[in-house]
């Protein structure tokens, strides 16, 4: 089927056991050069037959859930009753006190006008799929909810629309929950404040907290693993431990400047929690804060608690329970160091899960205030405690704004005050700021590698994100000028590391991303020239 | 006595309208607090911050800041987003030309009917009033409202429904009711407009009909394509809380308790109760890892290690 067709909203009940819609290169919305040639645009792996024989594949071209097809109707049937127990439960004050208010408010006041739709990266990727039209999925999920939750009778059909409900529709409206990227822009532009994004987040945690059913990514390797043995990374304190001494010795000799990195200080003023992802694939972004952190003669810490060394909290993007543990793992870290603050490294979802979200469940003594390291990397770079040479970093740089951060907690001026000091060739995508896009790995895609899942999230979510960066450098495109991606968030990392890797913009554009503290190490007169060594990783 | 029954249906249409409202907004305003949500930029914000989005977290220590509530800021984003759907405009201009004319036609006609009772009363109590020149002006007014008003509900009404019918994005979406609505007010505003216009001279005016509204005075006539737009306009008001389009009423919360809701929890705080209060529910979810059987509360449910569990077993 033609991905142009516009799929109803009663054809996600579709029971031919086949997708909704399939994605031509020519579907997709065209990239400025060099990726403007659709015939050279990287090929997109189709789902294997034992992937498509096993897993409900019903929705577009790839599979991101995995949920296995019910062998007997009765399972089916099962399967139908649990969702609408779920789905009832969205709305009881007794199980979903933690955002029924907004998303009541989304269920019944959406005017369906389509402002939201412009506004979605997704859709306008796909070249204005339907499927992908951030309504499309609240749509289905409004009128399940007059129809199961409301009971609306004959009127409210008229009123709200029917939908037949089936298995077909779940298996689909599962695997449509993870194809939005949580960012909420299409929120930011509702004239009434519809949240398309958060029934998105609502959908997953029915799935997760009624079914058990979840990205295994996010789920089983994810918050599970970090609760198993502290970190997703699979790291264990003792395993942490080791990797952050190899990444002092590394930084030491690096920039010549002694770099130890303190663990579980008693007292300290500063927790400082990164995403465990940074100590095993970018190990010179903690490198680089303990060296800054030490320079400006902070009294810091980590800690070594099972969970308190990895800031993720994947439960944000699927599962309040899941969520709740973690961040009440993180703040009881704090409170038994007794610190003044935690502060949190570079991670966007991570800011957000801990500082915006988790204000609402940390009682009592695990209230301990919460900082984002913009604020505090500005204070220490404008306070003069640091000498630094913005001429180590002539080359074009631009910043790649985390939803996270911006969007959704209002940290945008600290980094841009940092680079405008440092960075002399720093330039604005655009949009930015709170107008910002997603990179396309938000909500977990960035870890999600499963069938082909990457090649959906490289082509559809992260492609606006491609042509932003490649118009922040089209006056210094090519290979002669190398350039930076400052992208102070690790999902966005994991995400750009394998989307530049997939369209070659290494190799072809010299475009390197890394974080923030890359930059002021590497404008540090005290260290040694060359932090930043302009070689993939 | 027929006219007398035309003032019960506007009472009673006031009171269903009345109640309708209220319950909407009591329901959503008595419903938990819930986990924050907001969006930046929040306009109640330091105005330096506003204008880039940013909020008190891009301050070291923010929680030793004194914290600021800029009222102005957000009186500066909500007046323009009441009058003139302002984020319509910046998002989506097309719309903005058939809903703003809808919209402001509600506008005027509420102004009509709100400059119109308290004529009636001065009116009613001092008659001699109603012969100057400053009367004259605000029935003139009241009457260019009403006039004014009609035709911009029509006409952007009209708009709105043509763009449901043809627009391919829309159509989709669009459900019976949703014409219903449309055609519900495009009916109500033409018999008022051509009621009123085509009354005779039978009719003795808004005026004289709202004082007979008032006094129950069954001796004003009421041409029968006003007062079928009477009735039309007083079922439309009753109608009008039971559905999607009372978002007059949930624009408040989706704004004030959602999406510029900062509010931050401060330690034995009001806010600190109501959650203490919240994490007492006992959850009901089914997954395994949940460990939410209905008997544990969710600060329970928060505190269980469902990894280590597993590991146990």
């Amino acid at each position: 089927m033609s991905g142009k067709k516009r799929a109803h909203i009663s054809e996600v009940s579709r029971e031919d056991g086949k997708p909704l819609v399939h994605l031509e290169p020519e579907d997709l919305m065209p990239l400025p050069a060099p990726l403007n040639d659709p015939a050279k645009a990287p090929a997109f792996k189709p789902l294997s037959t034992q992937i498509v024989e096993k897993y409900e594949c019903l929705l577009d071209d790839t599979c991101a859930v995995n949920v296995p097809k019910p062998k007997t109707k009765a399972e089916e049937d099962e399967l139908v009753r649990k969702f609408l127990a779920g789905l009832e439960k969205l709305f009881q004050r007794e199980n979903n006190w933690t955002f029924l208010q907004p998303l009541l408010l989304t269920m019944e006041h959406c005017a369906k006008c389509q402002t939201c739709s412009d506004a979605c990266h997704i859709f306008e990727a796909t070249g204005r799929n339907e499927i992908y039209r951030p309504t499309y999925r609240s749509e289905i999920m409004r009128r399940l909810y007059f129809k199961y939750v409301k009971h609306g009778g004959l009127v409210s059909l008229w009123q709200h629309g029917d939908i037949k409900l089936n298995w077909p529709l779940i298996a689909r409206l599962i695997e449509l929950s993870y194809r939005c990227n949580l960012c909420r822009r299409c929120a930011q532009t509702c004239p009434i404040g519809a949240d398309n994004g958060l029934v998105a987040h609502e959908l997953r945690k029915l799935f997760s907290q009624e079914m058990g059913i979840a990205a295994k990514e996010i789920h089983d390797t994810g918050s599970m693993l970090q609760l198993k043995v502290g970190s997703s990374t699979g790291m264990n304190p003792e395993v942490v431990k080791d990797n952050v001494e190899f990444i002092d010795e590394d930084t030491s000799e690096k920039t010549g400047i002694k770099v130890e990195t303190p663990w579980d200080v008693e007292g300290a003023d500063v927790l400082l929690i990164h995403n465990a992802g940074e100590f095993l694939a970018w190990p010179e972004n903690p490198g680089a804060f303990a060296l800054i952190l030490n320079a400006a003669g902070i009294k810091w810490t980590l800690s070594s608690e099972v969970v308190a060394y990895d800031s993720i909290n994947y439960g944000v993007w699927y599962d309040d329970a899941q969520f709740a543990r973690v961040a009440l793992r993180h703040a009881e870290a704090a409170k038994k160091l007794k610190v003044k603050k935690i502060v949190l490294g570079e991670c966007g979802h991570a800011h957000k899960a801990l500082s915006v979200i988790a204000d609402r469940l940390l009682l009592g003594d695990l209230n301990i205030p919460r900082e984002s390291s913009m604020t505090l990397l500005r204070d220490i770079v404008m306070s003069g405690r640091l000498k630094l040479d913005p001429s180590r970093n002539d080359f074009p740089v631009t910043l790649h704004d985390p939803c996270n951060l911006v969007r959704l907690m209002g940290v945008v001026q600290p980094q841009r005050d940092i680079l405008h000091k440092i960075c002399p060739r720093f330039r604005e995508m655009e949009p930015h700021g709170v107008d910002n896009y997603c990179c396309g790995g938000g909500s977990g895609f960035a870890i999600m590698q499963g069938n082909n899942f990457p090649d959906w999230r490289f082509n559809v979510s992260g492609r606006k994100k491609v042509e932003q960066i490649l118009n922040a450098f089209a006056d210094c495109l090519g290979p002669e000028t190398p350039k930076y991606l400052c992208t102070p968030c690790s999902n966005c990392k994991g995400q750009f590391r394998d989307m530049l890797m997939y369209y070659n913009l290494w190799e072809k554009e010299r475009i390197l991303y890394g974080g923030l503290v890359e930059l002021i190490v590497n404008a540090m007169t005290d260290a040694k020239p060359g932090f930043i060594d302009w070689e993939w990783h | 006595m027929t006219t007398v029954l035309l003032y019960a249906l506007i009472y009673l249409a006031v009171l269903v309208f009345a109640v309708g409202c209220v319950i909407r907004a009591v329901q959503y305003a008595r419903m938990p607090i819930h986990l924050r949500w907001e969006l930046y930029p929040v306009p109640h914000e330091e105005a330096r911050r506003v204008e880039h989005g940013g909020s008190y977290f891009e301050e070291v220590d923010w929680w030793e800041k004194p914290s600021h509530f800029n009222l102005a800021g957000e009186i500066g984003v909500m007046v323009p987003e009441m009058l003139f759907l302002k984020g319509l405009w910046e998002y989506n201009r097309k719309l903005w030309s058939r809903s703003f004319p809808f919209h402001f036609g509600l506008y005027l006609l509420i102004g009509c009917t709100a400059l119109l009772v308290p004529a009636t009363l001065v009116s009613l109590v001092q008659p001699t009033w109603m012969a100057g020149s400053l009367a004259a002006a605000w029935l003139g007014l009241c009457k260019a409202l009403g006039l004014v008003g009609s035709v911009l509900v029509i006409l952007g009404s009209l708009g709105l429904l043509s763009r449901r019918l043809t627009d391919e994005d829309m159509k989709n979406y669009t459900t019976p009711g949703d014409i219903f609505n449309l055609l519900f007010f495009i009916v109500t505003c033409i018999l008022l407009l051509a009621g009123y216009l085509l009354s005779d001279q039978q009719f003795p005016g808004m005026l004289a009909f709202t004082q007979g509204l008032l006094t129950f005075s069954p001796s004003v006539q009421v041409p029968g394509l006003l007062a079928a737009g009477m009735i039309c306009a007083a079922l439309l008001a009753a109608y009008i809380p039971y559905t999607h389009m009372s978002h007059f009423i949930a624009k408040y919360f989706t704004y004030h308790s959602v999406r510029w809701d900062d509010r931050v929890n401060v330690r034995g705080g009001e806010l600190a109760k109501k959650l203490a209060e919240y994490l007492t529910y006992r959850p009901t979810w089914s997954a395994p890892h949940m460990g939410a059987d209905g008997t544990k509360t969710w600060a329970d449910v928060a505190m269980a290690n469902p990894a280590m569990e597993t590991k146990k077993k």
